[in-house]
């Protein structure tokens, strides 16, 4: 397959580039910049005029759902959905039934998504058996079944010693720990941000502190051990401040947030409305608008989605009974676009978030549109509006605070290791 | 956007006293006012909501309140069915909207509902039929409103007017709806001076933002009091890293005679109950003369009689 | 205005002429509010009544409260009396429909059982759809369907008739 894509504006934060011109894609490849190689004859065309040609999208947390939660997703509605919102890599989290402990599972969800149209699955594997945070597994083994790095997921690190040896043997062979900093004991039976909102409506809470307290204890035990560190959606001001810190002393770490929490706040919780039942919880607009300017000035290396499809009876119940999580993978562009255009960031450096800083918190390859690099580009309008409905969006869920809210910026075609993976209906 | 109220600003649902307007929560009291002699009447009922159905669905038990809600229901002559689901239903797994929907069928009029899940109310208010109120009587930790109102309507009694008090509420304000609905409706009504009162493991974060002074101590806190409200302290809580003990706890928060001799003389004393003698209250106080608990059980009947009428009539 | 609604005082004197003579030691007045109990006051004094003088607010007892709702001020009824075995003469100031007074009697009995009820009403208007007729009427007229009369106190306590 041979793709011309025509006369479109070429952001791509990795080289710098933001120039109208034109891209060909031959053999999964980009072959040329401007200009096409020799003999080249595209088999498609795509009209890129008046639309943003940017690297696909890498997203750092996308539950698939499979397997063992086939009723909330599947892989092949969920895959669909990330390529319709412009991503083509994403990282899938163990928390599945069972979780991705052992290397047959791992290649199984590997086997399952590459038979299908869509993104690159690179899966997380579980840092510890059953997520239990008892035992660690056999790291080594997932690595070689493709596992990219480890975590406990949203899964409680209750034993501070197997956080401190799982830290000391991925250091040994060099993996990545993708760490959710949340004290287990101070959060527990918490559903909202312990503050006044929480406070007014009653709602059992979950301190900053539980995120500070656990920031804390993984950064020393990082110090102490060497190991990479990944921290993933992190959710108040002060922690940001201490990833910061710890940034500014050399430490090797870097951090994440999710797309939700750049947007809303506690503030939001007013109607109790179960789509707002995020972990970690939304905190309050001074947290919120930290995130924004971590985001701003780079403290914060990558924007996700944090797509967690979740089924429709386990939200249709009182918001401290309901599930937490938001589908959003299709929101994560029009979302990141939200934020630059409120914040007055240049597009080039909101798009580094959801591409090209990621590909590295990942290795993977796409991220960039270099010569020679892998075909992995999505193509939008930033410019296209649009509502948030079930009917409007291609994931099985529609479990997202979003729902009936307008967006603008749609994505027009995605192109998947050079094949045309989706293509919007209009 | 405000559910409770309709668009021409009439009470359609219950489910909270946060935000709603003084002139509302002045035209319950009032209308509580004419209900009050009902019950001294050789028939204790009044047909206004004769053919109307009233559901009494309670997820979690509680059979004082219930009683009261039934009381007052069958006084306005409207037909009343308890409902207990937390033994029925949904252990057997049945969803709340799924039993929401079978009683609609049945052609429900209204929606007494209390849950142990703060917003549960507000959750079956948005998914009921537009003609169907419903009335929050306590979900959580978030909001008991027909409490709070039945204890302004105790205060205005005893005291005419809200403009010129200091009230204290004492104890375990975090797991009380009870206490943010009181609050709510204090400071609405105009009351300059609403304090709470406990350990900082009972008070929850940022609750000066709900307009009240926050005191540890009982002495500072009393002081200048006209209005003293208990509140219950479940015995669960001494299981847990909140307090080390009922006995520790009645003497640094409990009232005795000689803590409420730090109020004004003329102070009353309220207790949405049931109580816990010995535990925050002292029976001395409890029984004693400034101690209205037992007109609050009255009173109650009558303002949920008028929150009743005002939900049922005119929303067809 | 309408030329020719009369002066409401004069329309008191009258009714309270037609009704001195049925009046017995035995008969209690009890007005509707909020005009019937002005008129019921005035009638109280010009009788020197010594009974009590009651007062019903039927809002909880109308038939169109599944339409038109509670009405936002209502009063409480006052009854200082026991009913049971009574004399009972009702006052209200226009008769219309009828409903307000069937409302009110539906009231009355849920107090007690009283001997007799009589009605006497200021202005009887017309337009009847219940078997309800005034004892006592100060002034018979026929006002058109779509019209008010409506019974309002200055402020100097004076009572005055309008149509609306």
């Amino acid at each position: 397959m041979k793709i011309h894509i025509q006369n479109g504006r070429v952001i791509d934060p990795m080289n710098a580039r933001d120039e109208v011109t034109d891209l060909f894609i031959a053999a999964g490849k980009i072959v040329g910049i401007g200009q096409p190689p020799a003999d080249f004859h595209a088999n498609r065309t795509l009209d890129a005029s008046g639309l943003i040609v940017c690297p696909g999208l890498i997203d750092l947390s996308v539950r698939l759902r499979e397997p063992g939660y086939e009723y909330k997703a599947t892989l092949e509605s969920e895959m669909l959905a990330a390529a319709a919102g412009g991503i083509t890599s994403l990282a899938c989290p163990p928390d599945t039934d069972p979780p991705l402990d052992e290397p047959g599972l791992v290649e199984m969800l590997k086997f399952r998504a590459k038979n299908l149209p869509g993104p690159r699955v690179y899966p997380l594997g579980a840092l510890t058996q059953k997520l239990e945070g008892k035992q660690i597994t056999e790291m080594a083994e997932l690595t070689e079944a493709g596992c990219r790095a480890f975590t406990q997921a949203d899964a409680p690190m209750t034993d501070t010693n197997v956080l401190l040896r799982a830290m000391e043997y991925a250091a040994t062979f060099g993996f990545s720990l993708w760490l959710r900093p949340q004290d287990v004991s101070l959060a527990h039976g918490g559903v909202a941000h312990d503050g006044a909102v929480a406070s007014r409506l009653g709602l059992p809470g979950i301190p900053a502190l539980a995120e500070t307290v656990a920031l804390a204890t993984i950064l020393q035990l990082a110090r102490e051990t060497g190991a990479r560190i990944h921290l993933m959606r992190l959710s108040t001001r002060d922690g940001i401040a201490m990833v910061r810190a710890a940034k500014a002393q050399g430490l090797a770490v870097s951090c994440d947030v999710a797309a939700t929490h750049v947007h809303l706040s506690e503030n939001d919780l007013v109607g109790f409305d179960s789509n707002l039942h995020l972990c970690p919880p939304l905190r309050s607009l001074r947290d919120r608008d930290a995130i924004r300017e971590a985001l701003r000035d780079g403290s914060i290396d990558a924007l996700c989605s944090d797509h967690t499809p979740v089924d429709e009876d386990e939200k249709q119940v009182p918001f401290g009974e309901s599930a937490p999580g938001a589908s959003g993978v299709e929101l994560l562009l029009p979302l990141t676009l939200k934020w630059a255009r409120e914040m007055g960031v240049p597009l080039m450096r909101a798009l580094d978030l959801i591409s090209w800083k990621p590909a590295q918190i990942l290795g993977v390859v796409g991220g960039n549109l270099s010569l020679g690099s892998c075909a992995d580009i999505c193509i939008f309008d930033e410019h296209a509006d649009w509502v948030v409905t079930s009917k409007s969006l291609y994931s099985q869920s529609d479990n997202t605070p979003f729902l009936n809210h307008p967006m603008q910026g749609r994505v027009r075609y995605t192109v998947i290791d050079g094949h045309l993976d989706f293509e919007s209906a209009r | 956007m405000n559910l409770q109220l309709t668009e021409d600003g009439k009470l359609h649902h219950l489910l909270t006293l946060d935000g709603l307007p003084r002139a509302i929560l002045t035209q319950i009291l009032d209308t509580a006012e004419s209900f009050m002699d009902v019950g001294e009447r050789e028939v204790k009922k009044v047909p206004l909501l004769r053919g109307k159905s009233i559901f009494n669905l309670f997820f979690e038990p509680s059979t004082r309140t219930r009683t009261t809600f039934e009381i007052a229901a069958k006084r306005l002559s409207a037909d009343v069915v308890n409902l207990n689901i937390s033994t029925s239903s949904q252990s057997k797994g049945e969803a709340i909207l799924d039993t929401v929907d079978n009683l609609s069928a049945m052609h429900a009029d209204m929606f007494i509902v209390r849950h142990s899940q703060s917003g549960a109310a507000h959750f079956i208010a948005r998914h009921v039929a537009p003609h169907i109120s419903v009335v929050n009587a306590g979900d959580g930790r978030h909001a008991h409103p027909t409490q709070g109102l039945l204890d302004m309507f105790t205060i205005r009694r005893y005291k005419g007017a809200f403009h010129n008090l200091t009230v204290a509420i004492v104890g375990d304000v975090l797991h009380s709806r009870v206490a943010r609905s009181q609050i709510h409706a204090l400071t609405t009504l105009g009351v300059p001076e609403v304090r709470v009162i406990g350990p900082k493991t009972l008070l929850p974060t940022g609750i000066e933002q709900m307009g009240v002074k926050v005191f540890h101590d009982m002495e500072a806190g009393l002081k200048g009091c006209d209005v003293v409200i208990m509140l219950r302290l479940q015995n669960e809580r001494m299981k847990s890293a909140r307090l080390p003990s009922s006995q520790e706890y009645f003497k640094f928060f409990g009232l005795t005679p000689e803590k409420l001799a730090l109020a004004k003389p003329d102070a009353i004393v309220m207790h949405p109950g049931p109580m816990n003698r010995g535990v925050e209250i002292d029976s001395a106080v409890a029984d004693g003369p400034q101690s209205v608990i037992l007109p609050q059980v009255t009173y109650g009947i009558a303002v949920r009689m008028a929150v009743m009428a005002m939900l049922a009539g005119g929303t067809a | 205005m309408h030329a020719s609604l009369p002066d409401a005082t004069t329309l008191i004197g009258r009714l309270a002429e037609a009704i001195a003579p049925t009046l017995t030691a035995d008969t209690y007045i009890v007005g509707i509010h909020t005009g019937g109990v002005w008129v019921a006051e005035r009638l109280h004094a010009l009788l020197k009544c010594t009974q009590p003088l009651g007062t019903l607010d039927i809002s909880f007892y109308r038939d169109d409260f599944s339409r038109i709702g509670l009405h936002p001020q209502v009063k409480p009824s006052n009854l200082p009396f026991d009913l049971e075995g009574r004399s009972i003469l009702l006052v209200d100031d226009v008769l219309h429909s009828g409903r307000t007074v069937r409302a009110a009697m539906n009231e009355l009995f849920d107090y007690g059982r009283p001997a007799a009820i009589r009605l006497a009403v200021l202005i009887d208007r017309g337009g009847h759809e219940l078997p309800i007729r005034p004892d006592f009427a100060g002034h018979v007229v026929d006002i058109p369907k779509h019209q008010n009369i409506i019974l309002s106190r200055l402020d100097d306590g004076h009572l005055t008739l309008s149509l609306a």
